[in-house]
Parts: structure tokens; C-alpha cells; sequence
């Protein structure tokens, strides 16, 4: 009962151990808007103060960005061109407010469609650290995304870490949201796009969409026909491209409408990354 | 279990025990008594509550209060002591940055955030710093003017004509200002509202008393059986229908059914409220509504029409006949919601056997008569004293936090409080119209207008409010600000289990002017005319008569209004040209349109009354019962008195709309205020001038100086504390009342229905990106004739606020019940979403209206919607007929043109 703000992350496992009631909380900003006007739980532990679990850190494979770590620790982070699309979209997560408060790995455990930190992050083949009382374990971000919010975090679990491997020599990235206004705004669609090129050709492609799908998905046969078209001229993404998506109707627009805004996204974001090989 | 958590707020440490996962914006206001913190949605949509964290702006509706523990906590009311923060509050005073009011703590905080990073930051650093702050009535180019720093264009000391801060402006800049949740002392009784969660349904209570006694934290329950006197309300005569509380059916989804009165700092779970919903058909659409044996909203009212209005002059079908060309179309629109950044709130209290209501509101006196009759009492015994208002746009003209907290009040004999959270405040209170409108314009080769007709239907919900003025409004209004001959318009209100449609800022017109202006432009196109061109050859003009067979033979100001939009016409239509010929994914347009708002009620007495009088200190008080709801009515009503009386601004001291001390000056709505109030605050201004001269036996033309409890006048002096005071302590006194000269509607709604009208005309300019199908307006130029501007600074205000309010319509806005009950699924602009306005301010004066005033708060955004939708075409080929027009839909416009 109550709110704890462990500093230890045993601390933090025991008490969601003893509290099979208990939330998890961290920037709030998906956890108040979704408890509204109703009575808050009565048992909270507050993950970020857990020692560890904020910041960025280069690593022998790669990066680790602590779970805790904010939107803006992201945005002010010297990292390198691969985290572009990371980083344009972390700008374009609600407002300036959101961005302070809100967590990298709370924006994953919500399991949104709309969750513009997601298709950044697989097309960073990221994987999700993940405690749990006996063992810890990693899940590649895919693979932690199960659905509409739904994840693989077990009970008892809590994320630590998403970790970004190692990125391919001269990786490039964009990130491109359609929304219906400037600010503060729910994706209709978006898009991260990650290239990579030799001589004058594209090497690697890694293009990603969220809100199109219940989960962001990669485009797969988009990626394979990029690869090998020169840079400036990557061609233009077709209709068989976006075989994995299925996207619906809402208030924001038309299933319709999200196709076709995909295709055009896919095109720029392309376009933008491959302007910075 | 709660555990005392200490942070440092503003500098100095300080300790509460909130409750588990408490809202830091609930521990500061109601626990650290920091209620410069506004509570706007409680789910970080708006950014009133925005505080810094360790320097870092964050929502404070979004932090559980336990994470600040140990950090330090700076809201506007610390940070405001600071270089940064006196340098922002002198220019947003100066720059009127602040209209309501209630957004500005949380913008101040923003922008100091920002200033500290970056001292001289562009227009896009400023938009990215305040984007999650919404404000819904400066359109917030204001703000933006005022957190760059930009020279500001104040004038004068406050004669009429004087661009002049506002009057109130240093406490809403400071965070001072009370609205309607910021009256209630911490401890009082909370209460919470049970409703539908249907469109339409019977509903059932289990064992009220037992619930309440068995629920730990609640007093006290409330239901229709509460209401002593008539369980009714209303704002027009024979069409009050909407319950306090649903009796045995709701109509529509949010209708309350019962409250529950808590304890301040209870935990109350609503979910366990004993009652069962058993849906209902339910019909939401004139078309479902009007269906034959579809459910009668009210049994008294067959096809569910609750009633229409009706204008005819000459004979449109022969016109129609006979034009050269006629345009015709079908539009639609949907429901609107005002989106004020403050939700409905208020205080109430037994004194005596009196019940004392502090509530925000548009129109006090109203709000007393009507608790009059759901108390069953004499409206003696009800005071209201309103709050400040965090913006209301005809919405806060309706009761509706009002009778619960009176109710309450008197089943308890305590205090209680009652603020309704953002979906409450969505699902509840009432809504724009949608329209549904067949319309037809014809014009001979020569240009002129040769018939129009026009039928409407319009969604007024479940119950009736500002319903009947829609329908009478809109066939007044249709023709726009032309001489149209032949003219046709019928309007009908259609109930529907959907939540009431009401007031909301031009009662209809803003809708009918979206169809009424797309057909002028496709008129002057069949014609190969230009489109302002067209519209000016058909302007209405000093003699001729109005599709009422009103003749003004003075202050018709439309045409001036075109003159001078003419310049940025020629100029902007050359530019989008220039544009598009080196562009090709993304084409630029510009579009204009006009409008006309009556102002006042429609051929109705609507007087308004002001109070004047000196103490014996030599104090000057002006009663200015006109509610300020951020319009700046408090500053404009000081102006016309001071400028009448011939004091300074400076001199005079407001007592509020207080129903107990203050007369009634009318609702504030049907941009009345400036006119119908001006008019009697200027009489009440020379009355008393010619009182006081009078009594020193001095000429008209003196001049009057008030210092140190004397009157002096030329060589006169009068000792005012030698004079007899009368039991409100005034030694001078004086009370006038204004009612704008209307004459009835006959059957064809000929008549006058208004002593005076306003103008406008809008250029817009909008990119539009054409795979996605997204509008970037770029820029704004509105032409306004309003007579004599009192202070042009509110005027470029209220232009710069309507037409944010006018962009949303057309672009983004759409309410749903069900879906779009939050601020973050209803979209309104922020401020990356206004470009900016040039305002060019027409003076045509009017006879009628003070020093040649005319309303105004209507008319700005009349033409918005219409002049984007012509933009658009212009740059595109697609002619839209519904709004919002979304990315979505634009696109599949674009794609049914190849």
C-alpha cells in the first residue's frame, strides 16, 4: 500500500512482488489521462528514481537508454545521425511538457499504435530489458509489442532498458508525422525511415510505421527494393509495399486516406535521410 | 497510506500529505493554496496547470505529487518575482496577451521557461516553448508579440479611441484572478454528477440512502425529487425544457441524473453509484429525428421540431428563374464545442435563508431568475456572485454547475463546490449547431444577385436552450451583408439525443455564411468576375433595404470593409500566383468572404443599466454589470463612462456584476456589450457630468477634476464630504438604462430587427499540401467595421481570437459524442496553428451606438470558415462543402477532381 519510490531496483522488484495490485508510474503522463476523474490505485511505485534507469550510455553493443530516460534527455543527447528519426520524433511526442515528463520506456509500455517512439525504435532494432524476481531478459522491441495495449511484460516484471545495437557505418535516418494540427497532436500517420548506403547506392533500408496498424510495423518488401537503387533516386513506395499494415477509419481520417498518407510519408522520410548520406 | 511529502515551492519548502498518486495540481491548489495553478483537462491536453520542475515546465495534472518530493515546484506566482518574469508581465499587459485569463499562468510559466534558455527567441522557439498551452481566445498572436518582445501599440490614457491596457489586466497577467473553482475554501464539500452513458436511456435508482450511508466520505445524494420548485430550465420563454436532474429517461449521453455530495478530501468511486441505464433508439440526426415514428424528444413537439424562422422578401423563385447563372449546394457541419480552457465551476453558500452562488457565467441575472424557479423561490432570496469567467463564448450564458451547487447548499446547510472535469464539461454543456443546408443564389450577367433561397436544419440536441435564437437568427441573417431583392430563407431547430446545442459565438451565422459566401465565390466565378469584385457590386448600402425590408440610412459599413481589404487582395492573389508557378506539391490560395451580425437581440427589448456614483472620498464607482468573459467589457464599459463623465480612465473604481449591488446589464452575448451597455454607461456617464455641473452652475463644456474628496470645476470647488450620502455611500449618483429600437418581425420576418448591425470581411491565405491534403494557413487580413473602436488593441483581440475560433471550425473542430470528449481527440488550434492577422479597422459610425460603437465579438469569426474554404479552392480546384475540412477529407476531395 502506497507510493514507493524505491532507488534500488530489487527494491522496486519485492514491492511489485508483495503488491500484485500495484501500478507502475513513471513520467504519469499516460497514467493520469487514463485514470481521469477515478480513484488512483492504492499501491504506485514510482520507477524513476531507480538508480540506473535514466540516461543514455554508450556501450561495447551499442547504446542503453534507461527506461526512465526522459523525451527531452533524448532530444538534448549527443548521438549520432542514426537517432535522427529517434529524436525528430521524441520533438514531436505532445508538447514541451509531455517531453520533460514523459519516459522512453512508458511510451512503449502503453502500447499505443500511435506511440511516436515506436517506429524510431524499430528502426533502430531495438530490444526491451526487461527485470523480472528470478531473471532478467531482453525481447527485441517486435517482439515486446503484442497489440493495442498489449505487451509482454509479465506480472511482477518491470522495464529497465531499451537497448539500440550497434548501427550499420553511415546509418541515416527521418522521422515524418501527419497530424491534423501543430501541436499536441495524435498521429493520423507516421513514419521513420533508416538508411544506410555504399558507394552511392543504398546498403540497408529500415522503414517503419506507426498508427496504421495495431502494432508499428516494418515494411519489408519496401526495404528490399530500396536496397541497391541509388541514392538520389530511391524510387517511390508502391501499394504491395504496405502489405503489413491495416489501417482503420477513426476520427483522424479515413483507412483510406492512412494508406495513401503512408505512401507519400515513406517517400519524404526516405527522401529526407538519404539527403544527409 | 500517505506520507507527508515536502518540496520547495517558490523557493521557500513547504509539506502536504497527498493522497496516494495525487495530481501535483491538486496538492498545490487545494493542500499548498497555489491556486494561480489552473486546472483546464487533467490529462495534460492544455497546459493551464504547467508548473517547472527543477526548471522544467511540465503538466502538473501529470506528476504524481510524491515524485516532486525534494524538488523545487515554481508556478507563476514565484517566478513572476523575477527579471524574466516582470519583463513578461509588463508586456503581456501592454501586448493584452491576456484575454480571460485563465491560460496564463500556464503560458507565463512556458515563456519564462523559454526566456531563461533562450533571452531573444524567433517566433518558432516561442511556438515549440508554448505549444502545449492552449488558449481559446487571444488566436495567440498576441502571446507571441508579447514573449518576443515585439513593440507594442499602446496609445493614450484611456479616452475613447485610446489603445489602452486592460483594466483588470495586472491581476489576470499575475495569476491573481478567481475563476470559478478558485472561490471555495479547502475543505469544503465536493460535489460529483452521476450520468447517462448513453445517447438515449431509462434509467432506474437503487437505495440512495443506503449507498450514501454505506460509502464512506459521501453527505448526501441529489435527484430529481430534490428540486423544490420546478426541476426546469431554460433561457427563452416557452422553451424551458432541459431537467435539472432526468427524471425517469435521459436524452442525451453526460446528462446528469443524480449528484452525490462528498466530503472535501473524500475518495468516492461513482462506478459503485446504485443505478442501472437500459439504452433506448436513439435518433441523433434531423434526418433520423424527422423520420416517420422516430422518438419524440418531447411529446409536444411533432417531428421533434422545436420550432423555426422564417424571412421572405420579393419572389426568389421567379429571381431564380430569371438569373443568368445560380449556384446551389448542400453543406453540412457538425457540432461545435466552445473548448473554453476553464471547465464550469463555482462556490455556493446558505446565508441565512438567502443561497449565494459564485459561479462562472455569461449572464448573472438570468442565472438568478432561473434559480428563482427551480428553487421555487422569490428571486430576492437567490444572489449570484459571478467569478471570473476562463472563457465562454455563449456557452456559460446556460445554466449548469448552478442548480446542483444551490441544491446542495440547501439539503446540507454547508458550503459546497462543484467543477466539472473536461469530459463533464464536453459531454454536458452545449454545442455550435450542425447544419444541414439547401441553398440557392442566382445572379444576372450584369453581376447582380437575382434570388437566393435557403433552407436549414440545425441539430439542437435534446432540449431547446439558444435553439429558437438559431432558427430565428439565421433567415435574418443568410442573404450576408448584401441587397438581395428576392430572398427566401427558412430555418428549423431539430431535436435529437444529442447534447444540447446552444449559444456559440454568432448563433448560426457562422454556419449559413459558409454557405452563403462558397456560392458567392462559385456566382462570380460562373460570372468571370472577381470574387471581392462581386461581392462589393452587391454590397448592402446606406438606403437600401436588408432582406427585412430594414432601410438604414446610415453606418452600413460592408462596403468600406471591401475597400479596404482591396489593396491585400490584389497584393496577395499576385503573390499565390508567383508561388504556384514554381511550385508544384504545394499550392497556395487565397479566398475572401464578408459578413454581418445584428447586434443585440433579435426584435426583443435587451437593456442594459448602469450605475454610476461619488463617494464622499471623491471615489468615482462604475457598477459594471456587463460580465467580462475576456472580451475586455470591463475595460471598454470604463472608457465610454470615463470619456462621457470627462475623468480619466485612471479615476474610476469597478464594482462588479454582483446581482445584489449591481443593475443588470444584460447578458453577454449577441455582441451587445460594447453597444447596448456602452450606450447606457454613456448616459449614465453624461448624466452624471451634467449632475455635477449642474450643482457647481457650470457651462457643458467644463472641464471636471475629482481630488482629494473635492469636485473642481473652473474656479468651483465642492467639498464632497459636506455633502448628504445616501445609503450606498454616493453623494453623486446616477442610473441609466439603454434598449437598442427594434420593431417586431411580421410573418414574413419583415421589420427591424436590429438597431444596428456590424461588417466584416476576411482575406485568408492557406498552403495547401497537395498529396496529404493538409491546410498551413499563412496569414489573415480582416477588414472590421466596428463604428468607433473604444480601444483597438481589444478589438485586434477579439478579430484575432475569432478567427483562431473560425480556423478550427473550418479545419479541425468536430465534436462526437463519444469519441471526441477530450481535448486531445476534439483538436483545437494551437499556436503553431495561427498565422498572422492583419487587422484593418473600418469606422462607419453608428447613431445608435456610443460614440459610434458597434459590437463586434460575433463578427469575428463569421467569415473565417468561409474565406479558408475559398482559399483552398483557390489553390486547389476542390470545392468543399462540409467542414472539418480534415487532411482526410480534403484528400478524397482532391481525388474525386482527377
Amino acid at each position: 500500500m502506497g507510493y514507493s519510490m524505491p532507488t534500488h531496483l530489487d527494491d522496486a522488484l519485492s514491492a511489485l512482488a508483495r503488491h500484485g495490485d500495484a501500478r507502475i508510474v513513471a513520467g504519469g503522463t499516460d497514467f493520469f489521462p487514463a485514470l481521469g476523474e477515478g480513484p488512483a490505485p492504492q499501491t504506485l511505485i514510482d520507477v524513476t528514481r531507480i538508480d540506473g534507469l535514466r540516461g543514455i550510455a554508450q556501450t561495447a553493443e551499442g547504446w542503453r537508454i534507461g527506461a526512465a530516460t526522459s523525451w527531452s534527455d533524448i532530444l538534448r543527447a549527443p548521438l549520432p545521425p542514426c537517432f535522427d528519426a529517434l529524436r525528430a520524433a521524441a520533438r514531436e511526442v505532445g508538447s514541451v511538457q509531455i517531453q520533460n515528463s514523459g519516459t522512453v520506456a512508458g511510451n512503449l509500455c502503453n502500447a499505443s499504435p500511435a506511440a511516436d517512439g515506436v517506429p524510431p525504435l524499430l528502426a533502430l532494432e531495438a530490444e526491451v530489458e526487461i527485470a523480472g524476481p528470478a531473471q532478467t531478459r531482453r525481447l527485441p522491441l517486435s517482439k515486446f509489442l503484442l497489440g493495442v495495449r498489449k505487451t509482454a511484460l509479465q506480472k511482477g516484471e518491470i522495464v529497465t532498458a531499451v537497448h539500440v545495437p550497434t548501427q550499420p557505418d553511415g546509418m541515416v535516418s527521418a522521422f515524418r508525422k501527419l497530424g491534423s494540427r501543430r501541436y499536441l497532436v495524435i498521429s493520423i500517420v507516421m513514419v521513420a525511415a533508416n538508411l544506410w548506403a555504399r558507394e552511392g547506392r543504398i546498403a540497408g533500408a529500415r522503414v517503419t510505421v506507426g498508427a496504421a496498424s495495431p502494432v508499428a510495423q516494418r515494411l519489408p518488401a519496401l526495404e528490399a527494393a530500396l536496397v541497391g537503387r541509388p541514392v538520389n533516386d530511391p524510387g517511390l513506395t508502391r501499394p504491395e509495399h504496405l502489405a503489413p499494415l491495416s489501417p482503420i477509419a477513426d476520427v483522424r481520417g479515413s483507412a483510406e486516406y492512412r494508406q495513401e498518407a503512408v505512401t507519400e510519408l515513406c517517400d519524404r522520410a526516405i527522401r529526407q535521410a538519404l539527403a544527409h548520406v | 497510506m500517505s506520507e507527508r511529502c515536502r518540496i520547495i515551492l517558490n523557493g521557500q519548502p513547504a509539506e502536504a500529505t497527498p493522497k496516494v498518486g495525487e495530481r501535483l495540481s491538486h496538492t498545490l491548489r487545494e493542500r499548498l493554496g497555489a491556486r494561480d495553478v489552473k486546472v483546464g483537462c487533467n490529462a495534460g491536453d492544455c497546459g493551464a496547470c504547467t508548473v517547472l520542475l527543477d526548471g522544467a515546465p511540465v503538466c502538473a495534472c501529470l506528476v504524481p505529487t510524491q515524485q516532486a518530493a525534494g524538488r523545487a515546484v515554481d508556478t507563476l506566482a514565484g517566478l513572476r518575482d523575477s527579471p524574466e518574469g516582470r519583463a513578461l508581465d509588463a508586456r503581456f499587459q501592454d501586448h493584452q496577451a491576456a484575454q480571460c485569463g485563465i491560460c496564463t499562468p500556464g503560458m507565463m510559466v512556458s515563456a519564462i521557461a523559454l526566456l531563461r534558455a533562450v533571452p531573444a527567441p524567433d517566433e518558432s522557439q516561442v511556438q515549440d516553448a508554448l505549444g502545449g498551452v492552449l488558449c481559446r481566445c487571444t488566436g495567440y498572436r498576441k502571446i507571441i508579440d508579447a514573449v518576443m518582445g515585439r513593440p507594442a501599440t499602446l496609445s493614450g490614457t484611456g479616452a475613447v479611441g485610446d489603445a489602452v491596457r486592460r483594466i483588470d489586466g495586472a491581476e489576470r497577467v499575475a495569476g491573481t484572478t478567481r475563476f470559478g473553482d478558485d472561490i471555495a475554501p479547502p475543505g469544503t464539500l465536493t460535489l460529483r454528477l452521476v450520468r447517462a452513458p448513453h445517447s438515449r436511456a431509462a434509467f432506474t435508482l437503487g437505495d440512495l440512502d443506503a449507498w450514501a450511508s454505506a460509502t464512506p466520505g459521501v453527505v448526501a445524494t441529489l435527484t430529481a425529487r430534490d428540486v423544490p420548485g420546478q426541476n426546469a430550465f431554460g433561457v427563452i420563454p416557452g422553451f424551458v425544457d432541459q431537467p435539472v436532474f432526468a427524471e425517469s429517461e435521459a436524452r442525451f449521453r453526460g446528462e446528469a441524473v443524480a449528484a452525490v455530495i462528498c466530503d472535501a478530501d473524500a475518495t468516492v468511486d461513482l462506478a459503485t453509484f446504485p443505478v442501472s441505464f437500459t439504452p433506448l433508439p436513439a435518433v441523433e440526426t434531423p434526418a433520423e429525428a424527422m423520420a416517420e415514428g422516430a422518438p419524440l424528444l418531447h411529446p409536444h413537439r411533432p417531428g421533434n421540431v422545436m420550432t423555426g424562422g422564417f424571412v421572405q422578401c420579393g419572389d426568389p423563385d421567379a429571381a431564380l428563374a430569371r438569373a443568368d447563372v445560380v449556384a446551389e449546394g448542400h453543406f453540412t457541419s457538425g457540432f461545435v464545442e466552445h473548448a473554453y480552457i476553464e471547465p464550469e465551476a463555482g462556490f455556493a453558500q446558505m446565508v441565512g435563508d438567502r443561497i449565494e452562488i459564485h459561479a462562472c457565467t455569461q449572464a448573472p441575472v438570468m442565472d438568478r431568475d432561473s434559480m428563482a424557479l427551480i428553487l421555487g423561490w422569490d428571486r430576492s432570496r437567490v444572489r449570484i456572485v459571478p467569478t471570473a469567467v476562463g472563457g465562454g463564448f455563449g456557452s456559460k450564458l446556460d445554466l449548469s454547475v448552478q442548480p446542483y451547487l444551490a441544491l446542495a447548499a440547501l439539503k446540507t446547510g454547508q458550503p459546497v463546490r462543484l467543477a466539472y472535469s473536461r469530459v463533464e464539461s464536453m459531454q454536458s454543456t452545449t454545442k455550435r449547431h450542425p447544419s444541414d443546408l439547401h441553398v440557392r443564389i442566382g445572379a444576372t450577367k450584369d453581376g447582380k444577385l437575382c434570388g437566393m433561397r435557403f433552407d436549414g436544419l440545425f441539430n439542437t440536441g435534446a432540449y431547446s436552450s439558444w435553439g429558437p435564437t438559431v432558427a430565428n437568427r439565421v433567415p435574418v441573417h443568410a442573404s450576408g451583408p448584401y441587397h438581395l431583392a428576392d430572398y427566401r430563407a427558412e430555418a428549423q431547430g431539430i431535436h435529437t439525443h444529442c447534447p444540447p446545442s446552444g449559444a456559440f459565438r454568432g448563433f448560426g451565422v457562422p454556419q449559413s455564411a459558409i454557405a452563403q459566401e462558397v456560392l458567392f465565390d462559385e456566382l462570380a466565378e460562373k460570372l468571370a468576375l472577381d470574387p471581392l469584385e462581386f461581392r462589393a457590386l452587391n454590397a448592402l448600402r446606406n438606403g437600401l433595404p436588408t432582406i427585412c425590408g430594414q432601410v438604414f440610412e446610415q453606418g452600413v459599413g460592408i462596403g468600406a470593409c471591401f475597400d479596404a481589404l482591396r489593396p491585400a487582395w490584389a497584393s496577395a492573389r499576385a503573390s499565390a500566383e508567383a508561388f504556384n508557378a514554381t511550385h508544384d506539391g504545394v499550392k497556395r490560395g487565397v479566398g475572401i468572404a464578408a459578413g454581418w451580425y445584428g447586434c443585440g437581440n433579435t426584435s426583443l427589448p435587451n437593456p442594459s443599466t448602469i450605475k454610476v456614483g461619488i463617494t464622499a472620498e471623491g471615489t468615482v464607482v462604475l457598477h459594471q454589470g456587463a460580465m467580462d468573459i475576456g472580451q475586455g467589457a470591463n475595460t471598454v464599459i470604463a472608457q465610454i463612462f470615463a470619456q462621457a463623465l470627462g475623468l480619466p480612465l485612471s479615476q474610476i473604481t469597478l464594482v462588479g456584476p454582483d446581482t445584489d449591488v449591481t443593475p443588470d446589464a444584460g447578458k453577454t452575448s449577441a455582441s451587445r456589450q460594447t453597444f447596448v451597455t456602452g450606450a447606457a454607461a454613456k448616459r449614465a456617464g453624461d448624466a452624471l457630468r451634467a449632475a455635477i455641473l449642474h450643482r457647481l452652475n457650470a457651462p457643458e463644456t467644463a472641464e471636471i477634476v475629482i481630488e482629494a474628496g473635492q469636485i473642481l470645476v473652473g474656479e468651483a470647488r465642492l467639498a464632497l464630504a459636506d455633502m448628504p450620502a445616501d445609503t450606498e455611500g454616493y453623494v453623486f449618483r446616477a442610473e441609466e438604462t439603454y434598449d437598442p429600437p427594434t420593431l417586431p418581425l411580421d410573418e414574413n420576418g419583415q421589420g427591424s430587427p436590429y438597431a444596428q448591425f456590424g461588417y466584416a470581411a476576411h482575406l485568408a491565405v492557406v498552403e495547401v499540401d497537395l498529396a496529404l491534403g493538409s491546410v498551413t494557413p499563412i496569414g489573415f487580413t480582416a477588414a472590421h467595421d466596428v463604428g468607433q473602436a473604444i480601444n483597438p488593441l481589444l478589438v485586434e483581440g477579439q478579430v484575432q481570437g475569432g478567427i483562431a475560433q473560425g480556423l478550427g471550425m473550418a479545419l479541425m473542430e468536430e465534436y462526437l459524442p463519444g469519441r471526441t470528449e477530450n481535448l486531445h481527440d476534439y483538436l483545437i488550434p494551437t499556436v503553431g496553428d495561427m498565422p498572422p492577422v492583419e487587422t484593418l479597422i473600418v469606422e462607419e459610425p453608428d447613431a445608435h451606438g456610443p460614440f459610434g460603437a458597434k459590437g463586434l465579438g460575433e463578427h469575428v469569426l463569421i467569415p473565417t470558415a468561409p474565406a479558408l474554404l475559398n482559399a483552398i479552392y483557390h489553390a486547389t480546384g476542390a470545392r468543399l462543402r462540409s467542414v472539418p475540412v480534415t487532411p482526410s477529407r480534403l484528400h478524397a476531395a482532391l481525388k474525386a477532381l482527377t
